[in-house]
């Protein structure tokens, strides 16, 4: 079968699964939406699968296959169909997101199993899956923009799944309302492309573009930026973050999903997608490298203040999205494109491992009140460690090879480029301390009740609560479910997290410098007009940032055991030294009060002032003063039915002589 | 001559049909119309419809008059206050009434019509006699004819149905109140 | 004696008739002015057919004559039984469509 072909059916088994669980849930028992889930995205993930071979089936030079289902719209110089375009960027974008998907239902299928709106929850996951796949097969502007805003859409809808808690309502809207801006920045790029280009389609623009603009031209420029707005907003990159710590409301899965693996990262795909635009207007390029690292270094300093343990490795993927965002833009495309791979690998576990520790501690998740678990909780223990030292890019695991390949393309550009390695290296020394500092506070140290509850067979149990606010539920449909699963004792759970704990290990062995170059190769069809991609530096400088990068993350680890381990109240201390330092952390730099000030309070201060001003008085006012004319209107006209027959008749014959006169007119 | 006969004719219908509407008790009013009837059935002959004038006189003066007259005996005077309860009526209608026949009289003297002018044609022997009449309605125009006598029964039928006595009424009939 | 005569004759009747429609208040009276308007009709038709020598016009008058009639019938007949129901005989009294 053709590649498209395959891309068809990527897209069909997700959306028919989501129909399946939206239409038929009420005949669902027990765990069967979840199964008939993930065995639509399984099949999906195998079509993925199929759409690669075929495709390398193609020869190297010849791997844009193209096909469209049928005219959406074609009128006024438009011409827009529903097409998809496979081709290497896009087939390794399918496998990755499909198959993450696939041992996220997995885990699912088990973490929520007690939850009341358990069919939803899978209705919004399926379609969630299919409308990121349609989003990175999409082959014109105008399907990316439909996947875009779907994405959104799932992202609110699970969000918001517990949709009781005022938190999570809340947070929805916020991710939502971010959204929107991002959308209306892709909407405007696409718009100016069109003006400009005249078509939608990918291919058609990629080949006009170095043709019709030249180097640095404003409009492109202006294009590209526009495009950055969606990219940040969805991939949560400064200023458009403020989002992402707040979705931490919805179900656990649902933050691996989203917002770890998949959704964020939609737009480092889009800037790698629109290489062609980028390459031709650097200094577009250049401006989304440097927020990516301001973003990267501030998410780190946030993850090391921040104490719920969800938002830790919420501010962690802001972070290594910032590195991905840094690589597509500095011409690093295969290794941003890795470290997209490798990241989903290990921030799923991450999140996977957060939500078993979670449920063992009976829904709190503060990593104060944690601590000791290790014994109680063996397997999520090795396979959180083994997540975290891929994050934190320890030698030869997925993520060593993926990041540091990133900062060595960084320093070969040479020129500025040298500052991107310079705050990577220093992020990177943070992300391996603050991923550790989860590891050590939650499972070294004298365990807390609940874990000494577990060791003794127990899970621990506590009252419903909002664990942000600690407000009373219930366990009804809008809240979570009564039962906590962890991973010792649901075997979808520890499945899904084994499997990526191996990926997280040996994920790394496709792109060993000096050793296989998959990904690179792999990818090279879609990256043929590029003049940066085939710009890489040499095996032995590469070892040499790998090694530099090696050495920092066990000095990281280092001083995390040091601290956590070794002599428990240095964190005290060092709060209480660097005190405005450690506020200004932990309150997330103030984006948020910054965003109520600047926006929230004069938007709110402007809708009152058109409720009570131009709503109550000019509006209604002039809706009032037309119901009085027609009222008025009305009772004159009710005059003239008196009741008396002889004012009828005057007014017929007075009508008659009207018209009498009328006709003796005009027939003069 | 003729035109004797015309202004006999005119000032008898015209008179007639002030009177009706001028005089206070409505028996003076239906006798009025018996003279206006008669006057215009005059009328009639001068334009060579003997058939129409007799049936005027039989059917309309005859039959019709008297039905008149005995629902005027029947009903009695009516009164008619002099207040006029609707604003303007006395004044329009009068003035409507006349803006209607200047209208109409300038309509038809201005008229581009070139046979209102003249006389009339010649007319053949036997026009306007029952013998004409009774072939016309009979050959040429039956269904009208049909259709006139179904008129007449539902009108029939519609006249008794309406004044019939209602048995069930509580209140007695006025014609019984007064004792025999 | 030309028809034009005839014609503004019929129009003056129907003119008078229409005034005292406007004018009368005794149901019964308004129905005689009505037949004054239904005559000045006919008058006028067996004018013009007088005028276009054809006698299809009188025909024409001979069945408003049978319709006048019947009106007279079925008017008559409400007279009546207004009367009977001791109903008000003034047309003014009569005002149920008013609104």
């Amino acid at each position: 079968m053709s590649p498209t072909a395959w891309g068809w059916l990527v897209l069909g088994f997700p959306l028919a699964g989501f129909l399946v669980n939206a239409f038929g849930w009420r005949v669902m028992r027990g765990r069967t939406a979840g199964w008939i889930a993930t065995i639509a995205i399984g099949l999906a993930f195998v079509c993925a699968i199929g759409a690669t071979v075929s495709l390398l089936g193609h020869s190297e030079s010849d791997r844009e296959v193209t096909s469209s289902l049928w005219t959406y719209a074609s009128a006024a110089g438009l011409d827009i169909k529903i097409g998809i375009l496979v081709d290497p960027l896009s087939a390794f974008m399918i496998l990755v997101v499909s198959g993450v998907s696939t041992l996220i239902h997995l885990y699912s299928v088990a973490y929520l199993d007690s939850d009341r709106g358990y069919s939803r929850y899978f209705a919004y996951l399926n379609f969630f899956v299919f409308s990121m796949l349609l989003l990175v097969l999409a082959g014109n502007f105008v399907l990316l923009i439909i996947g875009w805003a779907f994405v959104g859409f799932a992202s609110y809808a699970l969000i918001s799944f517990w949709y009781r808690r005022e938190t999570a309502t809340k947070a929805g809207m916020k991710a939502f309302v971010i959204n929107v801006i991002g959308d209306v920045g892709l909407v405007l790029a696409t718009f100016f492309i069109f003006r400009e280009l005249g078509s939608f389609d990918y291919l058609t623009v990629f080949r006009e573009v170095p043709q019709h603009f030249s180097t640095n031209s404003g409009v492109l420029i202006a294009i590209c930026l526009l495009l950055l707005v969606g990219a940040f907003a969805k991939s949560a990159q400064l200023p458009l973050h403020t989002w992402l710590p707040d979705a931490m409301e919805g179900p656990t899965p649902v933050s691996a999903l989203i917002h770890a693996a998949t959704m964020v990262t939609a737009g480092v795909y889009l800037i790698a997608r629109m290489y062609v635009l980028f390459e031709q207007a650097p200094t577009a390029a250049d401006i989304s490298a440097f927020i990516g690292l301001a973003t990267l270094i501030f998410a780190a300093t946030c993850a090391l203040a921040v104490t719920d343990l969800k938002r830790i490795i919420a501010y962690s993927t802001i972070s290594q999205i910032g590195y991905m965002i840094v690589g597509v833009s500095i011409g690093a495309y295969a290794a941003g494109m890795f470290q997209l791979m490798t990241h989903a690998f290990f921030k799923a576990l991450l999140f996977m491992a957060a939500g078993s520790v979670i449920s063992a501690m009976a829904g709190t998740q503060d990593i104060n009140r944690m601590g000791g678990l290790r014994k109680a909780m063996p397997i999520t223990s090795k396979l959180m460690i083994i997540g975290a030292l891929a994050l934190a890019a320890f030698p030869f695991m997925s993520g060593f090879f993926s990041k540091d390949e990133i900062l060595g393309y960084a320093i070969h550009r040479g020129g500025f480029y040298v500052i991107f390695a310079i705050g990577g290296y220093f992020a990177a020394l943070l992300t391996a301390f603050y991923a550790f500092r989860i590891i050590f506070r939650v499972f070294w140290g004298k365990p807390v009740s609940e874990a000494q509850e577990l060791e003794h067979g127990h899970l621990a149990h506590a009252p419903p609560e909002n664990p942000l606010t600690g407000e009373e539920e219930d366990t009804d449909v809008g809240f979570p479910g009564e039962e906590h699963h962890i991973a010792e004792r649901d075997w979808p759970m520890w499945l899904a997290m084994s499997v990526l704990g191996f990926l997280s290990i040996f994920g790394g062995v496709v792109e060993i410098p000096g050793l296989d170059n998959v990904v690179e190769n792999f990818l090279a069809g879609s990256f043929l007009d590029s003049k940066l991609y085939e710009n890489l530096p040499t095996v032995a400088a590469d070892w040499g940032g790998l090694a530099l990068g090696g050495l920092i993350s066990i000095v990281g680890i280092s001083l995390a055991y040091f601290a956590y381990v070794r002599r428990p109240g240095t964190t005290a201390a060092l709060i209480r030294r660097f005190g405005p330092l450690y506020k200004l952390f932990v309150n997330k730099w103030y984006f948020d009060e910054l965003y109520d000030a600047v926006i929230y309070r004069p938007l709110l201060a402007v809708g009152r002032f058109c409720n009570d001003v131009v709503e109550r008085v000019v509006v209604q006012g002039i809706v009032a003063a037309a119901v009085d004319v027609v009222r008025g209107v009305g009772v004159v006209v009710r005059g003239a039915q008196s009741g008396f027959v002889r004012a009828y008749a005057l007014l017929l014959i007075g009508g008659f002589a009207a018209l009498g006169l009328y006709f003796l007119i005009a027939a003069h | 001559m003729i035109y004797v006969a015309f202004f006999a004719g005119a000032i008898g219908a015209v008179g007639g049909a002030i009177a009706v509407i001028a005089m206070r008790n409505p028996f003076y009013s239906v006798l009025a119309l018996v003279i206006h009837l008669v006057a215009l059935a005059g009328l009639f002959l001068l334009l060579y419809a003997q058939f129409i004038a007799a049936a005027q006189i039989v059917v309309y003066a005859g039959a019709v008059m008297v039905l008149y007259v005995f629902v005027a005996a029947y009903v009695g005077a009516v009164e008619e206050p002099l207040w006029e309860p609707i604003p303007g009526q006395r004044f329009l209608a009068p003035m409507l009434a006349a803006a209607l026949l200047v209208e109409l009289a300038i309509a038809i003297l201005g008229t581009g019509l070139s046979a209102i002018d003249s006389g009339g044609p010649t007319l053949p022997g036997g026009f306007g006699t029952p013998n004409q009449i009774g072939h016309l309605l009979l050959e040429q125009f039956l269904v009208v004819f049909e259709a006139a006598s179904m008129l007449l029964l539902v009108a029939a039928v519609g006249a008794v149905t309406l004044a019939a006595r209602s048995r069930k009424r509580d209140e007695p009939d006025r014609a019984r109140e007064t004792p025999a | 004696m030309t028809v034009t005569w005839y014609v503004v004759l019929s129009a003056v009747l129907f003119a008078i008739g229409a005034g005292g429609v406007l004018i009368r208040r005794s149901p019964l009276v308004i129905l005689l002015c009505l037949e004054l308007m239904l005559n000045a009709g006919n008058l006028a038709l067996v004018a013009f057919s007088r005028a276009h020598g054809n006698a299809e016009g009188q025909v024409f008058a001979l069945i408003v004559m049978v319709v006048a009639a019947c009106e007279v019938v079925v008017g008559l007949g409400l007279i009546v039984a207004m009367y009977r129901r001791r109903l008000t005989l003034n047309v003014d009294d009569m005002r149920s469509l008013k609104g």
